[in-house]
């Protein structure tokens, strides 16, 4: 008998029974393939080259690329987003680009899951766990950084005035979610 | 909640941070040829002062970085705060300006 591995996602449970709430909608995002980029500088531009998008050198900014992200985590860290699928392609190009540079390149595809809050009220859901200032002054679209929200670490980045992502470790995934949930029920109608 | 300013990502909240002891702590280059007591001093015998203290911070859920700061152990006035490598600031001009500063009556407890 041929077993067949299926992969769910870690919030396809809960989001299939989240309510429509406009002020601040949950949703998750599709499957990425994901790495954690780490080097010396003489590797950021060959690094990025090879991945498609230049690395942001500015602190705690993304930048994107026919859909494919890079966003800064440290000073030598990058998260880097592509489409579902596309790791082997992305690891052998970068591989050979960065060829006798010393970094590191860690596949993370699975380690994390995305969900994205989006509408009028979305900054305020996220400030229920998360202390940062998120005016568009102190947090502009574009921002990206670790933080914590309540006690789980995340990566948020905001990609539209009213809409976050977040990164989230797929076994923190499910408190997340319920606390985002718990959270954006208030803004219900 | 302290806000303590990474030098790299700016002013964050504290539960980003993690708490790393003593700054400027330098590991003997030849441990063989300390002797017992000096080791141990090394190791755990720290200046534990009251007023301005160099210290080590790690924002560790932001862009995990260690630098240091300066801090006011009797307000938790944060007076600088700078990258590692760099040289540990002034500690009497820092001083003065904690004592003439908005929460001098914290600072000025402490007059050394
Ligand atoms: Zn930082």
């Amino acid at each position: 008998m041929v077993e067949t591995a299926i992969r769910t996602g870690a919030l396809d449970a809960l989001s299939a029974r989240a309510p429509a709430i406009a002020a601040a909608s949950l949703r998750t995002c599709p499957p990425a393939s994901r790495f954690n980029f780490r080097g010396r500088p003489e590797a950021f531009g060959p690094a990025g080259e090879a991945f498609g998008v230049a690395l942001p050198q500015t602190a705690c900014r993304a930048a994107s690329e026919s859909g494919r992200h890079a966003l800064w985590l440290g000073p030598d860290e990058w998260l880097l987003i592509a489409g579902d699928g596309e790791a082997a392609e992305i690891a052998a190009k970068m591989e050979s680009a960065l060829a006798g540079l010393p970094h590191s390149l860690v596949e993370v595809s699975h380690r994390n899951t995305a969900l994205e809050i989006e509408g009028s009220h979305a900054a305020d859901v996220i400030n229920s766990g998360c202390p940062l200032d998120l005016s568009a002054k102190a947090f502009p679209v574009g921002m990206c950084t670790r933080t914590i929200f309540h006690k789980a670490e995340i990566v948020l980045w905001r990609i539209a005035e009213n809409r976050f992502r977040l990164e989230v470790w797929r076994s923190f995934a499910a408190y997340v979610w319920a606390q985002l949930e718990e959270a954006r029920r208030e803004y219900g109608a | 909640m302290l806000v303590i300013p990474c030098p790299y990502c700016g002013p964050r909240p504290e539960l980003e941070f993690r708490y790393g002891g003593e700054a400027h702590i330098a590991r003997p280059e030849d441990p063989s040829t300390l002797d017992d007591e000096a080791w141990g001093a090394f190791l755990y015998l720290r200046s534990n002062p009251k007023g301005l203290h160099a210290e080590r911070w790690r924002h560790i859920h932001g862009c995990a970085r260690y630098f240091n700061v300066v801090r006011d152990t009797i307000s938790d006035t944060i007076l600088a705060s700078y990258k590692v490598g760099e040289a540990k600031p002034d500690m009497d001009a820092l001083a003065r300006i904690l004592a003439g500063g908005p929460r001098a009556a914290a600072g000025e407890e402490k007059s050394k």
